[in-house]
């Protein structure tokens, strides 16, 4: 596409087609909260989900500083219960979910098909507004009593504990929708609204793996929606759906939120893995090795991930056939996942790597989701998953994925897109220095807790027999070199949004479609004309030099 | 054997259960090695030169088939070892002993086929024993480190364990189920190896509901079984404790300390100091003496009679304590004037 389009000046006149991508539609406060432009919401994603990213994170600063020494440290046990209940639910359902598919997704999606914004722009507002009304529920919670339950609500604890856990399950209910609706709203942007000559086979892998979220998120949340539901309808009304003592099962509700929350974690891990194929591509040079296969595999996950969902309850009394079957299954997780680790590392081969900050995290992603995914096989395997469950190896593991996975791609991310998000360049060098500080806190803080979990070290104690202490002082010293490498990043980006230079259009010398053929940040209807797609979007054979080196301004004086 | 990633093998699953894990935790480093160790070194030899381009992608069919393919293999291969080894786990053999399980916020209570209880896990050495698990509120989940074993305690349904130890000495029990915390701090007995930083104060609840396996030679078994069902020896006398002594024992064993004080401070339950002989408001209205009988009623249906301004949240004791302990208690609630 390109060329025709890129670096064309003159064309100011609004596209008559989208009368609210006017530059007078986007003037004021008002021009923001109640704009209809995809670039815009994602923007305001972006600052609501990183809010959520700060406030979640000091909950974990909290519950580590708690745990740094046997005994009370600097909480009661009620509080400690609280903090880690807020950390997990606050880092899953206002942070992860939304987070790629919402901020990235929202911004780059439509600039990637070609398009002028989403299917449905109102639609997209709205969504953006239910997540603020979720979000405010759970708040409320938070400062009414707030919850001791876990991010997973079990009955008959969530139905008899007397913290507020009905607003807060009020707001995970909200906020369901604010993720169908997006997931909505991207199939149908990607059915109907990509450019003339973008034909699937040319899709970028972002777009795949968006898509394949996009499919979870508008077919598993609304089971989740039901049992939330039914939860509050126990607490509130002694309806008796999971509570024994009302005639209920506990185990029902296993089913029923597992149902929801494990495909959630391909929610939360193909968004990462569709930014990491995106980095790859753009910092080898390259187009991503098995490019099909890397695209299927993101929908292999999403159907896979809805058959798993028993193996979070292997010791839970659910039957012996359920528990045979779902170890059977779980496996299978691993053929999509190995694809997809075995071809980003072909597509290192032979490519031209150039090590930015984006590009560190990226191979962050890589080394981090490969330990995540074979740290799996131990809790798929039905004897040691017996030994593990529920011990600290199930929250390294976890936070391998969902931490050194999905987190690290969203930064990577962020940084990869903010010169197109923000027309901004930043510090690459103290960038740098952020990611070192984050690679190493991450795995100080993680890689311990394995040991510690198949010692034998049980998840969510507040406190903890001698021989742990160790473990738990290491772990929670790698908090705070998280804290200081996140603290870094903030700084640089805020430094960068006050300070930094003008980014060109394209300083990575990236061919994909966002980069080509759009200005930093790109104008209200993204392109002035409608570009026409002539070649894939890691076609970089067939760029000119001039479309690839179009880089920093320090780049084009050499 | 006790390695740096597990603890030591006290059960006849261990053995093959580590197995397992070193087989799966070697194969990943293989792996890892290979695919990282790889990545690593094209980051490193196809950095980005001047005036070198990356060369354009091709295609291997191939390769990509057979690593998709084959790590299925494996998979089935790691799908076998765990499933013999579950299979072992979860059908105990026909002559397995049977204790009684029940768990409650936050202390766990054995029942022995002699009708004893205790709260410490007693269990004799090469022997299987079968566990049978119930929960009287929420859920709960029995965990030995030592033997590799874990299962739920869920409220309104029976499951079961079982295993059988290869040694004796004593090893840590958890429970592993996320069950909450009592409202402040608990009175615990002086010398209790939980005492927090707050002297003789501490948090109790999931992750205080610890206890020991006590692994015994078959004539040391036998000796616990007959021991439980007497009254225990009072260290201050080497003779069999008074009732009141064996009440405050139990007062501690049984963790009723860890609603009620005997300070007089009100905690999730009533204060039991000045307690007998006194009025008592409850909350449907009515009122009563806090004599024997009501004692008895408050530990055997304890949402009989609920005090006012307390919630009817007490398990109850019924089947758990005998006669004899119920006299125990009231005898040592008495003498808290």
């Amino acid at each position: 596409m390109a060329t025709e389009v890129a670096g064309a000046h003159g064309h100011d006149e609004p596209d008559h087609l989208a009368p609210y991508l006017s530059p007078e539609a986007g003037r004021g406060v008002k021009g923001w909260l109640l704009t209809l432009d995809h670039k815009r919401i994602g923007l305001m994603y972006l600052i609501s989900t990183l809010l959520a990213f700060f406030m979640g994170g000091v909950f974990a600063l909290l519950v580590r500083l708690e745990l740094f020494a046997p005994g009370r440290t600097i909480m009661s046990a009620e509080y400690y219960n609280r903090a880690f209940t807020l950390h997990g639910a606050i880092m899953v359902f206002l942070f992860i979910i939304p987070s790629v598919p919402g901020a990235l997704g929202n911004f780059v999606l439509p600039i990637m098909l070609g398009t002028k914004d989403v299917a449905f722009p109102r639609l997209n507002l709205l969504s953006f507004y239910i997540y603020i009304i979720g979000a405010t529920f759970s708040l409320y919670s938070i400062v009414t009593g707030s919850v001791d339950t876990g991010w997973t609500f079990y009955t008959p604890y969530s139905t008899t504990s007397q913290t507020s856990v009905v607003s807060m399950v009020l707001g995970v209910f909200i906020l369901g929708f604010s993720s169908i609706l997006t997931g909505l709203n991207f199939i149908v942007t990607v059915h109907k609204l990509r450019a003339p000559g973008l034909h699937w086979k040319r899709l970028p892998l972002f777009i795949w793996g968006t898509y394949a979220t996009s499919i979870i998120q508008v077919l598993a949340t609304p089971v989740l929606a039901i049992t939330l539901l039914l939860l509050a309808a126990e607490r509130t009304m002694g309806l008796g759906i999971f509570d024994p003592a009302l005639g209920g099962d506990p185990i029902l509700f296993q089913h029923f939120f597992w149902f929801y929350s494990h495909p959630a974690v391909y929610i939360m891990i193909v968004p990462g893995m569709a930014v990491a194929s995106e980095l790859f591509a753009t910092f080898t040079r390259r187009a991503i090795f098995g490019y099909f296969a890397v695209a299927m595999s993101s929908l292999g996950l999403a159907l896979v991930g809805f058959l798993v969902w028993g193996h979070h309850m292997f010791t839970s009394g659910q039957s012996e056939w359920a528990t045979m079957l779902f170890s059977a299954l779980t496996m299978l997780v691993a053929i999509p996942s190995g694809v997809k680790v075995f071809n980003w590392t072909a597509t290192l081969y032979k490519g031209s790597i150039e090590l930015t900050t984006p590009m560190l995290y990226a191979l962050s992603f890589l080394v981090l989701f490969t330990i995540g995914g074979l740290t799996g096989l131990f809790c798929a395997v039905l004897n040691t998953d017996i030994h593990l469950h529920d011990t600290y190896f199930i929250v390294a593991h976890f936070h391998y994925v969902m931490m050194g996975g999905t987190v690290m791609a969203f930064v990577g991310g962020i940084l990869y897109w903010w010169p197109k998000m923000t027309g901004k360049l930043y510090d690459e060098k103290l960038a740098k220095v952020s990611w070192l500080f984050v690679f190493i806190g991450f795995n100080t803080t993680f890689l311990i807790q394995f040991v510690m979990g198949s010692k034998g070290m049980p998840r969510r104690y507040y406190d903890y027999l001698p021989q742990f202490e160790i473990y738990h002082k290491v772990s929670t010293f790698g908090s705070w070199l998280l804290l200081i490498g996140f603290s870094i990043c903030a700084f640089v980006l805020i430094k960068s949004l006050r300070s930094g230079a003008k980014a060109p259009p394209n300083p990575w010398g990236s061919a994909g479609y966002e980069w080509q053929g759009t200005e930093s940040p790109p104008v209200m209807q993204n392109f002035r004309e409608t570009p026409t797609i002539t070649r894939g979007p890691y076609d970089y054979h067939l760029c000119t030099d001039e479309e690839l080196f179009d880089g920093f301004p320090e780049d084009l004086k050499k | 054997m006790e390695t740096m990633q597990l603890p030591p093998q006290w059960s006849t699953f261990a053995g093959h259960v580590d197995w397992a894990f070193y087989f799966i935790y070697y194969l990943s480093v293989v792996l890892f090695v290979a695919i990282i160790g790889a990545a690593m070194y094209f980051v490193y030899k196809y950095r980005r030169k001047p005036g070198v381009k990356a060369e354009p992608t091709g295609h291997a069919t191939v390769l990509e088939i057979t690593w998709t393919v084959s790590p299925l293999a494996i998979l089935a291969f790691l799908f076998h070892i765990g499933f013999r080894g579950y299979i072992d786990m979860t059908v105990a053999p026909a002559d397995a002993m049977e204790i009684r399980v029940r768990a409650k916020k936050w202390s766990w209570d054995f029942e022995y086929p002699n009708g004893g209880h205790s709260n410490i896990l007693h269990i004799p050495v090469h022997r299987p024993v079968r566990l049978v698990l119930s929960s009287e509120d929420v859920i709960h989940s029995l965990y030995i480190p030592a033997f590799r074993v874990k299962r739920d305690a869920v409220p309104g349904f029976y499951s079961t364990m079982w295993f059988e130890a290869t040694q004796t000495g004593e090893t840590d029990l958890f429970c592993t189920e996320y069950c909450g915390a009592a409202v402040g701090t608990t009175e615990v007995a002086e010398g209790d190896p939980n005492v927090g930083r707050e002297g003789n104060r501490r948090h109790v609840g999931h992750f205080s509901m610890i206890t020991k396996v006590r692994i015994q030679t078959a004539a040391e078994y036998n000796t616990f079984l007959e021991s439980i069902l007497r009254p225990p020896t009072d260290p201050a006398t080497g003779r069999e404790a008074t009732p009141e002594k064996w009440g405050e024992i139990l007062y501690r064993s049984q963790q009723c300390n860890t609603c009620h004080s005997t300070d007089g401070s009100a905690m999730t339950g009533p204060t039991w100091r000045g307690l007998f002989g006194r009025q008592r408001q409850f909350a449907d209205g009515t009122s009563g003496t806090a004599d024997a009988n009501y004692i008895r009623q408050s530990i055997l249906q304890p949402n009989s009679k609920v005090v006012q301004g307390f919630n009817g949240v007490m398990p109850s004791f019924a089947g758990t304590l005998r006669d004899n302990q119920i006299d125990a208690l009231i005898a040592y609630i008495r003498t808290l004037r």
